[in-house]
Formats: structure tokens, C-alpha cells, sequence
């Protein structure tokens, strides 16, 4: 089926054959064909395909901690473990990497503390998606007064620093849990979609087959959501790719600076700013969350990445 | 060396040639043969046409004689690009520099690109004499108004500093012109000078190009697509095709009496007001695959005379005569019925 | 020019009074006591509490306090900090050097070190050169700015002892260099690869070819030519960053121990003196806003294509 729908988005010299072909729908297939020409570069390339399995793995850490670690990221035992150097040998076992102050298994807590990144990075970036779309949409197609009012409030929020916009939320709280962390980042986060979105639908509402689509007298509805959404689409994910990254690391900064999640909640952040006082005796408190930490940010910024130059044709 | 002071014509010598030139392009699907042994020269006052479709290999061909082309991808794999004698292809990369914009320049298709569009005119033509010539800032300055005045752009002095874009596309072509002009080269190139202008305003920049080598007696190569662009100015024409010359000839010889079935076929696709109401010609087929070039003659495959030796041998190069065998000065042709085409 | 200025300038005041609306709004509308806090462990004096509400007009309606507030930042009047009674603006005149000039020495490095690397990775695009710097930068990318500010601090500070680890004076430069190495790394690491980017694609240009045409060596085309058109977006980034590097400056400077606007704000919040924290905020979004337009009017030298009406 793809062949036909690219064959279909050939355009054809001739009025009415062109009218045709638009009616047939050329957007959607023209945007199909992208994506699924951009997978076919993609699964090829190193640089997509070691992300993606990194990604797949701690979406599983995340949704089944227990299958990685038989002990709990909670246990305490000062008496034995307290500030125990890393067994780097025992692959796995809770001692691998050592226990902290509380005599907890610091391999356990990396565990149990992916959840926490992952759930708030995904969850932020599908309300930042869901909700900035659908403002960048309004203001880029309607234009005129919805436009001016609607970049108005999104250069409002842009004015504010975003983490220390968050800062000033979180701090409210005093027990924050995850969907605390989620809501705060995504009431100051949406406005780089929505940006991104109403700059994309701008130039495709210009293009010949949204004007040839309304000038047949499709809907209004019609059109955006068969013709400009798919095609407005690729920029906007792309950029949202990118952003989940950030995201996670503003988690985690918040956390280090104790405003981001609460106890009993488990994440990186917290445990990297507990261990930042004991940095001249035990640095490998530190080091293997903020290890993880970055590996798991990484992963999210180079299959951003990866997309990113496989959507962009003029990469090719 | 001697490239730098020997201004005087040695008699013998040609200005500018190109002796069985070959470049490839490395690509994914193998090596593309772009230029495949083109030999052509030109004279002091003399303009040669470059005829053939896009990926003809005229362009690369243009570009190596500059020097600038991208390497990798390409690469130029044999022959000489000979200029008064001297094969530029062996000089070092410094004394190559200073040959182009000085002895060789060239003039791009799409001025508004070739232009940078964050520097004004002013400064894009008076870094010629900067670089090559060693002017102060003011000095070149001075030039480059001297400079727009020569390809007649109004008030020269006021629109010096004004940027690319902010001049039509006729007047940009001719500020590239000028540019070209600049250091009173022995050669210039045109790359399709006047592609992606105005009809109406083709003929005059193409007017100031002939007028401009009369005057400063230059050599001139110029490359196009276009058979009705050269009829007026040009003196001979090359045909390539696939990477190959295909035929030379005089201009108006070549008009009256094809000698390669390609050339025919160019000229009967142009439209002409007495063929009114009839189906114009057209070439069957596309131009082949720089990586699958046929073999044979590179022609064979959309020529309506190929015979079994066209798909095995590749014809070679040799000269036109009349019926009777007398001489017809400067023409040549690679087809093995080049007879049948001219004289049948 | 001055007709655009002028519109640009009017624009902003929407935009600030909606920014700091939002703010206030957040550290006054949202649950948690400013006054309470006073108390912090031990019981409260009731009296006292109310009091003081009333003499820093926290009983009246949250809309007629944002009110008075903003006519007060018309005059320059930020406000009282709750605890200490001084004005706000004298305690951000006291923590702003420090700040100031960890913002600059963190700028300048971003600037000169990300445009370098940038350059050098776009002209050796797809060698081992380009292969190395742009793994340095997604490193630095991946790596939350206080992973960095403790490496920097354990490693070439404590460890190796090749520079001060906590900054003890911070009128002194030296001893600024690793939290502003710290604070740089990130944008650098973006500076470097938006560059990169650029002069890739730049590099390819035809006024590129036209320039090796001219006859001009590599070096000038590079310099005359490649970085100018090259660096057009890099500014637009380097504008907006501006304002993220002194939110930037709260983790870094608690980790370097610094007294500048980023602990100020730090503590500020978690004693939720809401006056110092909407202060601050208002300060850092006047900055934002002024820089972005710097950046337009300064977009406009560096491409002569646009034109500001």
C-alpha cells in the first residue's frame, strides 16, 4: 500500500489532475512515506538502534524493577553495609556497587529510582505534546486575533525560566509526588512545542494542497486533521524527542536540590545530592547513579537526534 | 613560474585546452563517470559553446578546469587542463589559487546563491583586488564602482554598498560578470549565465557578455543547455553527451548540417514558428546513468539509427568531410554513420 | 530601527506583567506560610503572625496585593524581604556581582570555546577530529550540570589539587573558573554543535565555491566568507541561553558555594519569602526579555536580509 500512496503524491502536470490526486489524499501519503522511509534509514543505523535497545531497557527496569534486583532499594542495614565499597566483580548482586550512608544497596536504589526518570520524562512530554499541539495548531491555522492572543500567553510563559518557574511550584508542596513533578514541568514546558507547532502549520497552510483542499470545500476540522497534522508532525515529535531528555535531567535537578520528589519516593537526583557530601570518602555514591543518569539522557537525546536527521530530507 | 608573466601569445599554443580529460564521482552505487575524455580548447577572442543536457559532464568539466571541484567526491582520474601550455593539473595548490579569478574566472548560473548574501556588492568585487592585487580598502572600493559602471548598473556609486538581494536578477547576474571581469582575465567560464533569468533580460546580459569579450579579448567558454543562447555569440560548439564530446563544429555549420544523430535530435526539439500545429520532436528516452553508462556508443540506446556495432564499439572521434572527401575545417564527430547523418 | 525598537519595547509589558502575574500568583496562591515559616519548629505567636500580615498587606485580596506590588516595581520598589526587613533591591545589589560575573566568565567561555569546537568539528565534518568533539559534547550534554560541578570539583579541584574546589572570594576570577566551567559546559556542548551544524551546511554553499572561484585562499574564505553566514543562528541561541545560564547559576553556585542571585533565590524559596523569590524572578525575566531583543536588532547586522519595519 505505501507504493500506491507515493505514486498518488506524484504531482501530475494538469489542472484537473491535480485537484485529483489532493482529493485522494496526497498529505497523509506523503507523510506516511516519510516516516516510513525515515524507519528504513533509521533500524540500519548504530546510532538509532543502541538507544532504542537502551530505551527498551529501562522502560523495562522501570516497569518491573523487581526482575533486575532481589532486594529491596529500601533496606537498611547500618550495621553491616554502611558505606560498603563497591564489589565490582559480583555482577548484579546488591553489593555490586556498593551501599550509602543508610547502608542501602546503592545498585537496588539505581533500580528502583528508573521509574521515577522515565515516568516523569514520558508523562511531561505526552501533556507537553497533547497540550502545546494543540495551541501551536489553533494559533498557526486561524491566525489573526486567536493568534495574537494565544503567542501572547505563550511569550508569557516563555518569559519565565523554566527550572526556576518549577522551583516556585514544587516549593508549594510539601510532600511532592511523581504527578506533582509531572504537572509542574508541564504547565512551564508546553509553550516549545506550541511554538514549534504553530511555526509548522504556518508554512503548511501555505502549501498548494491544503489551498486546493479548501478551495473543494473540505472542513475546517477536515483539514487539519487529515492534512496538516500528519505533515505538521515530524518537527513537532522530533523536537518533543529531544525535550524528554531535558526533562528528565530538570527531575533530576530538582530532586538534587530537594524540591523535586519527596521521600519516600526513590531518584537518581536525591540520592546524587545525598551522596555530594560524602564526595571525599565514598565517590562511588556518586558516581554510578549520575553513570546511569547520564546514559539514560543520552539515550533520549541521540534518538532525538537520529530522527531528527532522518526526517530532515534535506540531510539526505 | 611562467604562468605569471607570459601575457603575449605563443603562436601554436591554444589560450586554455583540455586534453582527455576523465572524472569520476565516488557514490554509493560505484564510481559515476562524469567526464569520460573530453578534449576541447579555446582561443584569445575566441567563444566556445558547451552543449549538453544536465549531467553531460560540461559543468564538471568547467569545474575542474577552475580547480574547484569537491574532492572527494570527485576526483579527476587523467588528462591535462592546459593553460598556455602549461598543465594546471601539476601546479601546487598555491600557485593554482592565484591562476583563478586572475588568469581564469568563472560566472555561476544562479547569482543570488553564488552571491554571499551577507556581504555588499561592494565588497564581494573589490576582495579581488584585495586578495589578488594587494588594494586598500578604499582603493577597491573605488574599483568596484568602476567595475558596475562597465556592465551599465545605474548609480553604481550609491548601490555599492547595497547587498545581493537587493538588486533584480538581471543585475546580479551582472555584478557576477563584473566580478569575473574584475582582473581582466585571459578566460572566462559562463556556466549557464543566463539559466535563471527573464527571458527578456537574457539577451541583454548575454549582449554584454559578447560585447564585454570583444573588448577586453578574452577567451570565453560558454557552458549551456540552450541551443537558441549560442547561435549569436558563439564562434564553435562542443556537444557532449554521457560525459563525451559527441560532435565539434563551427557554429553555423553545425545548425545547417548535424554530423551526430544527438545533435540532430537537439535541434529539431527546439520549436520554430513554421512547424506551427505539428507534434514537436522530442529525444526518446533519458540521458544514461553516469554508474551504467551503455556500452558502445552512450547514445545507442535512444538513437533511432543504432546498429549492432553502436551497442559494441565506441565510435572515436574523427573528422568531418564533405561527399567527396575535401575537408570541412574544424569539424568532428564520434558516430560511426556520421556520413548517413550529414550527408544522407 | 528606532520605530520596531520602540513597538518591541511596548510589546514587553504585557509580557512581563503576564510573567511575573504568573509567579506571584504561584508563590502567594499556593498552599505554604511565609510567616509561619518565620516560626519554623517551634509554636507561633499568633499575634505576632497577624500582625505582621497586616503590615505586609498579605490579608488583602491576592489580586490588590499584585497589584500594589507592580505599581511598586514601577518605581523601582521591589519589595521587603520578610525576615531581615531590607529592600529587596538592596539584597539583590548584594548578590548580584557575584553572579554577574560568573555569568560573564561562563559566557565568554561558551562563546569562545563552543564557537571553536564548532568550527573545527564543521571543517573536519566526518573525521576523527569531528568523531571526538562531538562525543565530548554529547557527554557534556547527558551529564546535569551538578554531575559536572562535582566532577570538576573532586577531579582537577580536590584530587589533583589544580585549582580551588569552593570558591572562597568571589571577586576572584581564578577562583571562578571551575564553577563557571561547570555552568558553561551545557551550552557550550549546544554552541558547539549548532556550529558545527551550520558551517556543515554553510560549507557547501554556492557563494562558498563562488569564493574558492575568486581565487581567495581557504583561510579567508573561511573567515570572510564560512563564519559569518555560519554564526547567524548561533546567535539566536546564544541570546536565549543568556537568561537559562542564571537559573543555571542556582545549582552551580550552591555546589561551589557562591554567594550570589542563585542561592539567594535557593533559600529565598525554601523559607518561601515570597518577596525575594518574585523579586528575583521579575529581575531575571527583565534581563531575558531585554537580551532577546538585543538579539533580534543584533540578527539584523549580522543578515542583512532582514529588515525591521
Amino acid at each position: 500500500m505505501p507504493d500506491a500512496l507515493e505514486k498518488e503524491a506524484v504531482p501530475t502536470a494538469g489542472g484537473p489532475a491535480t485537484v485529483a490526486v489532493v482529493e485522494a489524499g496526497p498529505a497523509p501519503g506523503r507523510a506516511r512515506s516519510l516516516w516510513s522511509d525515515a524507519w528504513r534509514d533509521l533500524r540500519r543505523k548504530p546510532t538509532f538502534v543502541i538507544p532504542a535497545f537502551v530505551i527498551a531497557l529501562l522502560l523495562v527496569m522501570a516497569a518491573f524493577p523487581g526482575w533486575f534486583t532481589s532486594v529491596s532499594p529500601r533496606e537498611a542495614d547500618l550495621a553491616n553495609n554502611f558505606l560498603r565499597e563497591p564489589e565490582l566483580t559480583h555482577f548484579f548482586s546488591p553489593e555490586w556497587l556498593g551501599y550509602n550512608q543508610q547502608g542501602q544497596s546503592i545498585y537496588a536504589r539505581m533500580i528502583y529510582g528508573t521509574r521515577a526518570s522515565i515516568v516523569i520524562g514520558i508523562s511531561v512530554t505526552a501533556l507537553v505534546l497533547v497540550f502545546g499541539s494543540l495551541v501551536g495548531m489553533l494559533a498557526g491555522y486561524f491566525g489573526g486575533w486567536i493568534d495574537g492572543l494565544l503567542s501572547r500567553v505563550i511569550d508569557i510563559f516563555l518569559g519565565i525560566p523554566f527550572l526556576l518557574g518549577a522551583m516556585v511550584v514544587l516549593v508549594s508542596f510539601d510532600t511532592r509526588t511523581e504527578w506533582t513533578v509531572i504537572l509542574a514541568l508541564a504547565f512551564l514546558g508546553w509553550t516549545t512545542i506550541a511554538r514549534v507547532m504553530r511555526g509548522s502549520v504556518i508554512s503548511i497552510k501555505q502549501s498548494d494542497y491544503v489551498v486546493a483542499a479548501r478551495s473543494l470545500g473540505a472542513g475546517t476540522w477536515r483539514i487539519l486533521l487529515r492534512h496538516v497534522l500528519p505533515n505538521a508532525a515530524a518537527p513537532v515529535i522530533v523536537v518533543a524527542m529531544i525535550a524528554l531528555g531535558g526533562y528528565i535531567t530538570a527531575e533530576a535537578v530538582l530532586s538534587f536540590l530537594g524540591i523535586g520528589l519527596t521521600e519516600p519516593a526513590i531518584s537518581w537526583g536525591g540520592d546524587i545530592n545525598r551522596a555530594g557530601g560524602q564526595i571525599r570518602t565514598a565517590s562511588f555514591l556518586l558516581l554510578y547513579p549520575s553513570l546511569l543518569l547520564g546514559i539514560t539522557i543520552l539515550s533520549f537525546l541521540m534518538l532525538g537526534d537520529a530522527v531528527r536527521d532522518a526526517l530532515d530530507p534535506k540531510l539526505r | 613560474m611562467s604562468i605569471e608573466m607570459t601575457k603575449a601569445e605563443t603562436p601554436g599554443v591554444p589560450l586554455l585546452e583540455v586534453r582527455d580529460l576523465h572524472v569520476e564521482f565516488r557514490t554509493r552505487e560505484g564510481a559515476a563517470k562524469a567526464v569520460n575524455g573530453v578534449s576541447y580548447s579555446v582561443d584569445a577572442g575566441e567563444t566556445l559553446a558547451v552543449l549538453g543536457e544536465s549531467g553531460s559532464g560540461k559543468s564538471v568539466t568547467a569545474q575542474t578546469i577552475m580547480g574547484i571541484l569537491d574532492t572527494p567526491p570527485g576526483r579527476v582520474t587523467g588528462g591535462q587542463i592546459l593553460y598556455r601550455g602549461e598543465d594546471l593539473l601539476t601546479l601546487p595548490e598555491e600557485a593554482r589559487r592565484r591562476v583563478r579569478g586572475d588568469k581564469i574566472a568563472m560566472i555561476f548560473q544562479d547569482a543570488l546563491s553564488a552571491l554571499n548574501p551577507v556581504l555588499t556588492v561592494g565588497n564581494q568585487l573589490g576582495e579581488m583586488f584585495r586578495v589578488h592585487r594587494g588594494f586598500s580598502r578604499k582603493a577597491a572600493k573605488a574599483k568596484a564602482v568602476e567595475l558596475m559602471d562597465r556592465v551599465r548598473i545605474p548609480a553604481a556609486k550609491e548601490r555599492v554598498n547595497d547587498y545581493p538581494h537587493q538588486f533584480s536578477g538581471g543585475m546580479r547576474q551582472r555584478i557576477m560578470i563584473a566580478m569575473a571581469l574584475a582582473l581582466e582575465p585571459d578566460v572566462i567560464i559562463a556556466d549557464e549565465p543566463t539559466t535563471a533569468l527573464d527571458v527578456t533580460v537574457q539577451a541583454q546580459v548575454m549582449d554584454l557578455l559578447a560585447e564585454l569579450q570583444r573588448d577586453f579579448h578574452m577567451g570565453l567558454i560558454l557552458i549551456t543547455h540552450d541551443l537558441g543562447v549560442v547561435a549569436d555569440v558563439a564562434d564553435k560548439i562542443a556537444v557532449m553527451y554521457a560525459g563525451r564530446i559527441v560532435e565539434n563544429a563551427p557554429v553555423h555549420e553545425l545548425y545547417k548540417r548535424p554530423a551526430h544523430p544527438y545533435t540532430r535530435g537537439l535541434l529539431d526539439s527546439i520549436p520554430r514558428l513554421d512547424h506551427k500545429g505539428k507534434e514537436l520532436y522530442a529525444i526518446k528516452g533519458l540521458p544514461p546513468s553516469l554508474t551504467a553508462i551503455p556500452s558502445g556508443c552512450a547514445f545507442n540506446p535512444r538513437c533511432a539509427m543504432a546498429q549492432d556495432i553502436c551497442r559494441t564499439d565506441v565510435p572515436a572521434q574523427v573528422d568531418v568531410t564533405e561527399r567527396d572527401g575535401s575537408p570541412l575545417g574544424g569539424r568532428s564527430s564520434a558516430c560511426h554513420f556520421w556520413k548517413e547523418t550529414i550527408h544522407g | 530601527m528606532g520605530r520596531y525598537v520602540a513597538r518591541r519595547l511596548l510589546q514587553m509589558i504585557p509580557v512581563f506583567i503576564g510573567s511575573t502575574f504568573i509567579i506571584f500568583m504561584m508563590m502567594y496562591a499556593l498552599p505554604g506560610d511565609p510567616i509561619r515559616a518565620l516560626w519554623g519548629e517551634r509554636a507561633p505567636d499568633h499575634a505576632q503572625m497577624a500582625a505582621m500580615r497586616e503590615e505586609l498587606g498579605l490579608n488583602d485580596h491576592i489580586l490588590k496585593q499584585y497589584w500594589d506590588y507592580l505599581l511598586g516595581l514601577l518605581q523601582g520598589d521591589f519589595g521587603t524581604q520578610i525576615r531581615s526587613r531590607r529592600e529587596v533591591t538592596e539584597v539583590i545589589g548584594d548578590a548580584l556581582p557575584a553572579t554577574l560575573r560568573l555569568t560573564v566568565m561562563a559566557f565568554s567561555i561558551i562563546v569562545v570555546v563552543g564557537i571553536g569546537l564548532g568550527l573545527v568539528a564543521g571543517l573536519r565534518a566526518g573525521r576523527k577530529t569531528d568523531t571526538a568533539i562531538l562525543f565530548v559534547t554529547l557527554l557534556l550534554i547527558s551529564l546535569p550540570v551538578f554531575v559536572i560541578g562535582y566532577l570538576y570539583q573532586t577531579y582537577p579541584g580536590q584530587q589533583w589539587g589544580w585549582i580551588t574546589p569552593v570558591v572562597q572570594d568571589s571577586e576572584n576570577w581564578g577562583d571562578l573558573l571551575l564553577p563557571a566551567l561547570a555552568l558553561a559546559s551545557l551550552s557550550l556542548a549546544y554552541v558547539a554543535r549548532l556550529t558545527r551544524s551550520s558551517i556543515v551546511e554553510n560549507r557547501r554553499a554556492d557563494y562558498m565555491r563562488t569564493a574558492k572561484a575568486k581565487g581567495l585562499t581557504r583561510t579567508r574564505a573561511v573567515r570572510v566568507h564560512l563564519l559569518r553566514n555560519s554564526l547567524i543562528p548561533v546567535v539566536t541561541f546564544l541570546g536565549v541561553n543568556l537568561g537559562e545560564l542564571m537559573t543555571g547559576a542556582i545549582v552551580t553556585e550552591g555546589i561551589f558555594n557562591i554567594h550570589g542571585i542563585g542561592r539567594l533565590v535557593y533559600s529565598a524559596l525554601n523559607e518561601r519569602e515570597g518577596a525575594t523569590v518574585v523579586g528575583v524572578v521579575s529581575f531575571v525575566i527583565v534581563v531575558y526579555l531585554v537580551v532577546a531583543l538585543i538579539v533580534d536588532l543584533l540578527y539584523a547586522v549580522l543578515d542583512p536580509r532582514i529588515r525591521y519595519a
